[in-house]
Order: structure tokens, then C-alpha cells, then sequence
């Protein structure tokens, strides 16, 4: 048994030192309403206690403590809101230009690719000083992303990817665990984060036996599943051309505008008919039960490098209604402009995403 | 006062509820509310023994990092179980099933609850609940853990998950009829004189917790139900392979499941709002403050749920109304504990075994809420949830809390029941032992969980070792404080004092008849003239026990 046991975790990130803050003056709150109540209660116990004709005093209550009681713990809970808010708010927005990791999980291992095609098991690598953001997707259950020395925690959803991100600042070797019960060996779902200096981290990049970048297996998989037959940018194509779509809005048969990110791109291989690009038909089969999660992952990177311009990262919690607000009148209004000629949807650039040619409705 | 005037051995009354009738029809097919009690008392016993069992044997295992003792299978097996006894076969039932059963319709003045015999069916309901539980527990056990969150308790687990969660559908309807009687019962019968404003604080945090039961309880079944629809003929709600969303499940689980815990633990507080100001000899502080608090509670519970989710995938701005709204619920428990306190100013203070559980109770249940507010802080919660301080947080509610109040309440009330007393020394040493091995095995858990400790992991690293062996060591404290009641309270069932009407001095209509009560408790329905907690208004009679 080790003796020296800490009772705060390591600080390896750039949020836990503004998380342990904020846990610090909730430990001095607690400390000072429990010891004030404590030593009340048994301060009253004592001078109050029974003794031979002493009598009570009755006192029916007071409207100004009530209020007095109310007010200062509301105020000093709105403080704690605001806080906790903050720190939030700043680990749910993606962080600009971040190096993407993608993870999946699955009972009862964790599985990562870095853009440069590496794979690893139980383990992820990082480097320090910079943003990292791991996106995640599970196979079967809801797992959770737990780096307790970075406070970072995420569960890990089925049916669609979800974000975190974190800047390690310390080199090491920390707990990554899975938090959310997954099953038998739901405590046996651990694995090392490996925090490497920036110099370090290239060198083990470059060490890592990779079949190719990311991208490069993406397109490998685009091929052997045949989404070339159909999904290609000439003019006898049956399927929208992908080129320049990641990141940007996409109108759909029933008018609804959607954004093409990671989610989108998933769901429209496995639920092909669930939203169909304006001007195409229902006709591709689902890909469910036959492409894995990680090709999807690798085709969607792949997508993402057919665009002309490398869009940013999007937010993959961002809903469509964010970008309707702002494009749908944008759209609706290019496309009343060529409403005749030109059925096939349009991207507020005026590119075509799509090719209208052979499947006009 | 200080010269104690005649001094009256108190003789048993001849006729009470307990010999009006023999025999096991009589107990079986009755519909006197207190025997009623009587039967949940026993039962729900009997779970919380096995709960606790299951929590022993969680905390043996723990003891040694590697998961030595059970197979990981089994160890899940062992959390599920306690979680679903406790939860729903002890917390749920035990103050509301069983005192507020005995009591309530005392305290409002009248023979008995509004519907005995629904009442009567609510106890059928239970068992049928735990004969369900149990068999699911017999033929293999389940581990989906007490959350049953999907899709791995709808696709994936091998156990028998339906059966269990049929056990848990049928215990809520027990709850929702027990909360329909407390209701009604509250509204229509109570004595000439006893108006709302006079209702002792234990009605109305009865009352608070009736209405979340009928509200509340629906739900889980309805979320329970389309669960086994899952599981059992693959109809798609919550596992995305076959069209559903998981985090729909979260939804509806903790829109129950939150509400629950202030099901919970209302009744708790009432009870303490019965002991404080008896053990003060002081009106408790705050009358009116103290009664909405706890309506408070149960509207601001009903819409906090998601602050169980908030690293489930919801967005952004969900999660801060959910936050914000956690912080409203807080309030109206703060304001409780500080009237507690606030009654015990200048009272006349008796530190009796009951006493000494409610102020284990402010004590704790401080602690608790307050270490709540440390989960609903959005950027903390990420790093906390779903860790050890999650758990201590919540069992420094429920046994700190929950538990303390009810076994205060039955030492409280033991004498009303039963006519006797229970032996105030190894009570009090009982309640001493109850204290330390709590926070013993609680506290360290709150720093383990910082630490980053999962919950529910059968193996943990080495370096948290020393604070669960600290755990365990406060959980086999705990267990002999929690033991010792039941042999002292058997022990005095023949050989406790005669308690005489009222042992304590209190008010409250309870204690104006006789101990253990008559079948239709009073012998004539009682008028109220008086508000309640009138101490100091009559002198007071020293009654040596």
C-alpha cells in the first residue's frame, strides 16, 4: 500500500489549475457553513442545555434573517454559477486550429488515430503547448473520456461524435479512464495519456508506423467501397460531388438546411436516406453494419481534404438552427433568384457542391 | 420544571392497536394505518439488511486495488443490487411508508388515511416489487447499476434487467398510492381546528414529497417500460443501432430520479422539524418558512434533472439553465437548516438519543447540500461527475441524511408505537458509533473522487488504496452502529420502560392518546385550539421514565 498518498491530482493542463480555483473556494465555503452550523449547533447544545428550571425562550422566527439567510446563500451561489459558467463555457468552445485527434470507443478499449495515420490502443500521445481536441464516437455503449489530470471529462455517445479539448502542459504519463458504466470490464477501460514535449511528440510521430496519413487511408476506403462510382465530380455523377462540402451549409430535398459536419457526413453513410441533398434521389444504400466506425472517421478526414480551401474545424455540437438563422434567408434568396434554371442547391459562395446535372426533380 | 411533582409509574393502555386483534390475518388484511406501518417497518428492514449486506461486501472488495475478491461481473452485480434496494425498496418507502404512515393521520386528527385499503394494496405492491427484485437477485442478479442507463441495459447486458426493472414499476405504484392517501388525506380530514397553518412541519414535508410521488413516480415506470420494450422486442427508443438516442433515456430516467431524492429526503427533514423544537422546548423558528421550503423543493426539484447530464453530450445553454436552476433548489434547503439551528437559540436543550440524531443530521446533511453545489458548478462538475465525490456527495444526503433522520424519528417515535421505551445508553452510544463510521467511510470518498476515481470500478489504481482501505475500515464502524438499534429495539418490545402518552413532552396531536394508540387513535376526534409546537405555553410536567 503506498502511504504517501496526494489528495489532489497532478495539474496537466491548462484548464485544472482554473477548475482546482474554483474547487478550492468551494472547499473554503463548505468548510466555513459546516463549521459555523457545527459549532452553532453544539455551542446551543451546550449553554442551552437542560438544567433544572430553565425555562426556553420563545422566539417565533424573523423575517429579516429569513431573508438574511436567503439572500446572502442565493448571492453567493450566483457567484459559484458564474464561475463554474465560465470555466464551462470555455471548455465547450473548440479552440481555433487545434491539432485533431479522433478516438473511439468500444467495450472495453479505447482506439485513436492522429491525422498523420497513427493508431494507437489504451495510450494517446500529445504534446505539450498545444491545443489538442479529441473527437469522439463510441461503437457500441456510452463510454466516458476521463483525463482526471487534465479535468476533462466526456461521455462518449453511439450515435454521434462529440468533442473535448485540452492544452497539456506538463510531460508525463496520466489516467485516462472510462467514467461512464460500460460493462463487465468497464474498470478495466483504462489507458495512459502520454503528455512529450513538442520535439519529442515529432519524433514519435515520425516513429509510428503509419500506412499513410489519415486522409490517405480515408481515401483508400472512399475507393474500396466503390463511393466513387457515384460520388465524383463529373458531369454523370449520381451523387452530390464532395468537394468543398465539409463545413458548409447543405440544402435538403425537404428545404431544410443542414451543415455538413462530421455528424452529417456519419449519419449520411449509415442513414443514407434520412437527409438527401436537394436535386438527388433516395438511392444510396446504407453502409450501416459494414463500414466501421474508424473508416468512417478516416473517410470523413478524406472529405474534409477534397475541400478546395481546408475549412476551420466546426464545433460538432453545433445544431443546423445556428446556421439556418444566419444562411437559410441568404440561401432561400440566391435560390429564388435562379429558382428556374437552377434547382440544384447552391452554397452562399455560389459554388456548386453539387452537380444538378442528371438528377434535375 | 424543577420540582418534579407527582410522580405516575404510566401503566400500558389495555386496548391498542397492537392486541385489538390476533392472529396473521388480522396483520395481513388490515387497514389500520399503523399496522400498515408495522408491515413496511418490517420489510423495509429486512431490504435495507440486504443492501447493507451488499454494501459490506463492496467495500471488503475494495479494499485491495486489483479486484481480488469477486469477479468483475459479480462485483457489478453487487452495485446494482444495493443501489436498487436501497433506492427504491429502503429511501423511497422508509420515512413516508412507515412513520408517515403511522403519523400522519394521527397528527391531522383523524381514524386513518383517506383510502385504507388502497393503503394496505400500496404494501402488497411493495412486496410484489421486492419478490420481483429479489427473484432477479436469486436467479443470477443484474448489473446494470440502479441508473440502467441504455443502450447497455437494453442491448447489451446478459442479466436479467427486465425482470428487475417489472420489480421496480410495480415498488412506484406503491409510492404513487401512499403519496394519492397523504394527499387526500391532508386535504380532507384533518380535525376541526387543525388548518393549514397549524399542520405540523412532518405533514406538510409528507405532503411536499406526496406530491412529487404522484407527479413523479409515472415517469420511471414509463421510462422502465419502454426500456423492456427495448430489450425485449427491439422496438428502437434509446439504442441508436435500432433508431433510438441513449441520451432520451437520461432525460426521462433522472426527470423521475432527481425528483426522487427529494422524495427522499423531505420526510427526512420533517422528521428533524419534530425533534428539534421537542428537544429545545422551543416553537421551531421560521414556522411558515420552514413548511413552504419544502414545497419549494419539490417544484424547484422538478425542473433540475439535467444537471445530471451535463457531460452526456447536451448543449451548451441547456447546461447553464440546468445549472442555474440547481442553485434555486439549494436555497429553500439552506433556509431549513438555518431555522433548525436559529430553534435551538436560547431553547432548553435535551440531548436525547433522538436529538442527538437530528443534530447528526443538520450536521451532515449540510455537508451534503453544500457539496452539491460543488456538482452543479458547470466547468467543476466535468471533473467530478460520475467520481467518487459523486458518491459521497450523495450518500452524505441519504445515510448522513436520510438514514440519520429516520432513525431518529423511529427512536422519536418508538415510545408512540411500540408503548415502551428504548434504552437510552446504548442508543446513544449506537448513534455515536452511526456518526463516526459514517464520515469514516464517506469523507475520504470526496477526495478520492477529486483524485479521479471512477465509481463503479471493481479495480483502481494503487495509488488510491489508502483512502478506501480508510472507507472500509468506516464502513464496518458503520455497519455495528446501524446493527446495535435493532437488538435494542427487540430488547425493549418486553423489557422497555412503559412510556406513558407522552415520554417526551411534546406536542403535537400524536402524543395526546395513548401509547401505543388506540385502532381508531383517538377516542373522540380531537378539537385543535392550539398552534403547533405551543411549547412553553403549559407548565411542564417532569415524568420520570
Amino acid at each position: 500500500m503506498q502511504l504517501n498518498f496526494p489528495i489532489f491530482p497532478e495539474q496537466a493542463s491548462s484548464m485544472a489549475g482554473q477548475v482546482d480555483a474554483l474547487y478550492l473556494f468551494l472547499v473554503l465555503i463548505t468548510t466555513f457553513f459546516s463549521l459555523l452550523i457545527a459549532i452553532l449547533i453544539l455551542y446551543f447544545a451546550i449553554k442551552y442545555r437542560r438544567t433544572p428550571g430553565r425555562q426556553a425562550e420563545q422566539i417565533h422566527g424573523s423575517t429579516l434573517l429569513e431573508i438574511v439567510w436567503t439572500v446572502i446563500p442565493l448571492g453567493i451561489s450566483m457567484v459559484i454559477f458564474v464561475w463554474g459558467a465560465v470555466i464551462y463555457y470555455h471548455m465547450e468552445r473548440p479552440p481555433a486550429n487545434p491539432l485533431e485527434i479522433y478516438g473511439v470507443g468500444k467495450q472495453w478499449m479505447w482506439k485513436f488515430q492522429h491525422p498523420g495515420g497513427q493508431r494507437e490502443i489504451n495510450t494517446l500521445h500529445v504534446p505539450t503547448g498545444r491545443d489538442v481536441k479529441v473527437t469522439l464516437i463510441s461503437q457500441d455503449v456510452i463510454h466516458s473520456f476521463f483525463v482526471p489530470a487534465f479535468r476533462v471529462k466526456q461521455d462518449v455517445l453511439p450515435n454521434r461524435y462529440v468533442f473535448t479539448w485540452f492544452k497539456a502542459t506538463q510531460p508525463g504519463t496520466y489516467h485516462l479512464f472510462c467514467s461512464q458504466y460500460c460493462g463487465t470490464k468497464h474498470s478495466g477501460m483504462v489507458g495512459q495519456v502520454v503528455v512529450m514535449t513538442p520535439e519529442d511528440y515529432a519524433s514519435w510521430l515520425a516513429s509510428g508506423k503509419a500506412e499513410g496519413s489519415l486522409a490517405s487511408l480515408g481515401e483508400k476506403a472512399f475507393q474500396q467501397y466503390g463511393c466513387t462510382t457515384c460520388h465524383r465530380p463529373d458531369s454523370g455523377a449520381r451523387g452530390p460531388n464532395l468537394e468543398g462540402v465539409y463545413g458548409r451549409p447543405i440544402r435538403l430535398t425537404d428545404n431544410r438546411v443542414v451543415l455538413a459536419d462530421d455528424n452529417y457526413i456519419r449519419e449520411s453513410i449509415l442513414e443514407p436516406n434520412a437527409k438527401v441533398v436537394s436535386g438527388f434521389q433516395s438511392i444510396m444504400p446504407t453502409f450501416r453494419g459494414v463500414v466501421s466506425e474508424d473508416e468512417i472517421i478516416a473517410i470523413t478526414e478524406y472529405i474534409k481534404h477534397l475541400s478546395p480551401q481546408q475549412a476551420n474545424p466546426l464545433n460538432n455540437r453545433s445544431t443546423p438552427t445556428e446556421i439556418r438563422d444566419s444562411e437559410v434567408p441568404n440561401i432561400q434568396q440566391q435560390n429564388k433568384q435562379q429558382n428556374q434554371q437552377q434547382p440544384a442547391q447552391q452554397t452562399p459562395q455560389g459554388k456548386r457542391p453539387a452537380n444538378p446535372s442528371g438528377k434535375k426533380p | 420544571m424543577s420540582t418534579a411533582t407527582a410522580i405516575v409509574k404510566p401503566v400500558m393502555p389495555e386496548r391498542h392497536f397492537l392486541n385489538d386483534n390476533y392472529g396473521i390475518r388480522s396483520w395481513l388484511l388490515t387497514k389500520d394505518h399503523k399496522r400498515i406501518a408495522i408491515l413496511y417497518l418490517f420489510s423495509i428492514t429486512f431490504f435495507f439488511l440486504i443492501g447493507g449486506v451488499f454494501a459490506s461486501l463492496i467495500r471488503l472488495h475494495l479494499l485491495t486495488p486489483n479486484g481480488e475478491l469477486f469477479e468483475a461481473d459479480t462485483y457489478n452485480k453487487l452495485f446494482t443490487m444495493h443501489g436498487v434496494n436501497m433506492v427504491f425498496f429502503f429511501l423511497i418507502p422508509s420515512v413516508p411508508a412507515v412513520l408517515g404512515n403511522f403519523l400522519v393521520p394521527i397528527m391531522v386528527g383523524t381514524k386513518d388515511l383517506a383510502f385504507p385499503k388502497i393503503n394496505l394494496l400500496s404494501w402488497y405492491l411493495y412486496m410484489a416489487g421486492g419478490t420481483f427484485s429479489m427473484a432477479a437477485m436469486v436467479s443470477g442478479g443484474v448489473d446494470s447499476g440502479w441508473t440502467f442507463y441504455a443502450p447497455l441495459s437494453s442491448g447489451y447486458l446478459k442479466t436479467h434487467v427486465i425482470m428487475l426493472a417489472v420489480g421496480v414499476i410495480i415498488a412506484g405504484f406503491s409510492s404513487i398510492f401512499t403519496g394519492l392517501n397523504f394527499i387526500v388525506t391532508v386535504h380532507r380530514m384533518r380535525a376541526p381546528g387543525m388548518t393549514w397553518g397549524r399542520l405540523p412541519l412532518f405533514v406538510w414535508s409528507n405532503y411536499a414529497a406526496s406530491l412529487i410521488m404522484i407527479l413523479g413516480t409515472p415517469v420511471i415506470a414509463i421510462t422502465l417500460i419502454l426500456l423492456a420494450l427495448e430489450r425485449g422486442f427491439h422496438i428502437g427508443i434509446f439504442d441508436p443501432k435500432l433508431g433510438g438516442d441513449p441520451v432520451l433515456f437520461q432525460h426521462m430516467f433522472w426527470f423521475y430520479s432527481h425528483p426522487a431524492v427529494y422524495i427522499m429526503i423531505l420526510p427526512g427533514m420533517g422528521v428533524i422539524s419534530e425533534i428539534v423544537p421537542c428537544f429545545s422546548r422551543k416553537r421551531v423558528f421560521g414556522y411558515s418558512f420552514v413548511a413552504f421550503s419544502s414545497v419549494a423543493i419539490a417544484v424547484f426539484g422538478f425542473v433540475v434533472w439535467a444537471h445530471h447530464m451535463f457531460v452526456a453530450g447536451i448543449s451548451v445553454y441547456s447546461a447553464l439553465v440546468f445549472s442555474l436552476l440547481s442553485y434555486a433548489v439549494a436555497i429553500p434547503s439552506a433556509v431549513k437548516v438555518f431555522n433548525w439551528t436559529a430553534t435551538m437559540y436560547k431553547g432548553s436543550i435535551e440531548m436525547s438519543t433522538p436529538m442527538l440524531y437530528a443534530m447528526a443530521f443538520i450536521g451532515l446533511f449540510t455537508i451534503g447540500g453544500l457539496t452539491g453545489l460543488f456538482l452543479a458548478a458547470l466547468g467543476l462538475d466535468i471533473h467530478i461527475h460520475d467520481t467518487y465525490f459523486v458518491i459521497a456527495h450523495f450518500h452524505y444526503v441519504m445515510v448522513g441524511g436520510m438514514v440519520t433522520a429516520y432513525l431518529g424519528g423511529l427512536h422519536f417515535w418508538w415510545p408512540k408505537i411500540t408503548g415502551r421505551m428504548y434504552p437510552e445508553a446504548p442508543a446513544k452510544l449506537a448513534a455515536l458509533i452511526t456518526f463516526i463510521g459514517f464520515n469514516l467511510t464517506f469523507f475520504p470518498q470526496f477526495i478520492l473522487g477529486y483524485m479521479g476515481m471512477p465509481r463503479r470500478y471493481w479495480a483502481y489504481p494503487p495509488e488510491f488504496q489508502v483512502l478506501n482501505v480508510l472507507s472500509s475500515a468506516g464502513a464496518s464502524v458503520l455497519a455495528v452502529g446501524f446493527l446495535l438499534p435493532l437488538l435494542y429495539f427487540a430488547w425493549s418490545l418486553k423489557y422497555g420502560e412503559v412510556a406513558g402518552n407522552n415520554p417526551w413532552q411534546a406536542t403535537g396531536l400524536e402524543w395526546e392518546t395513548s401509547s401505543p394508540p388506540p385502532t381508531h387513535n383517538f377516542h373522540e376526534i380531537p378539537i385543535v385550539t392550539k398552534d403547533p409546537y405551543a411549547y412553553g405555553e403549559d407548565a411542564e410536567v417532569t415524568v420520570v421514565h
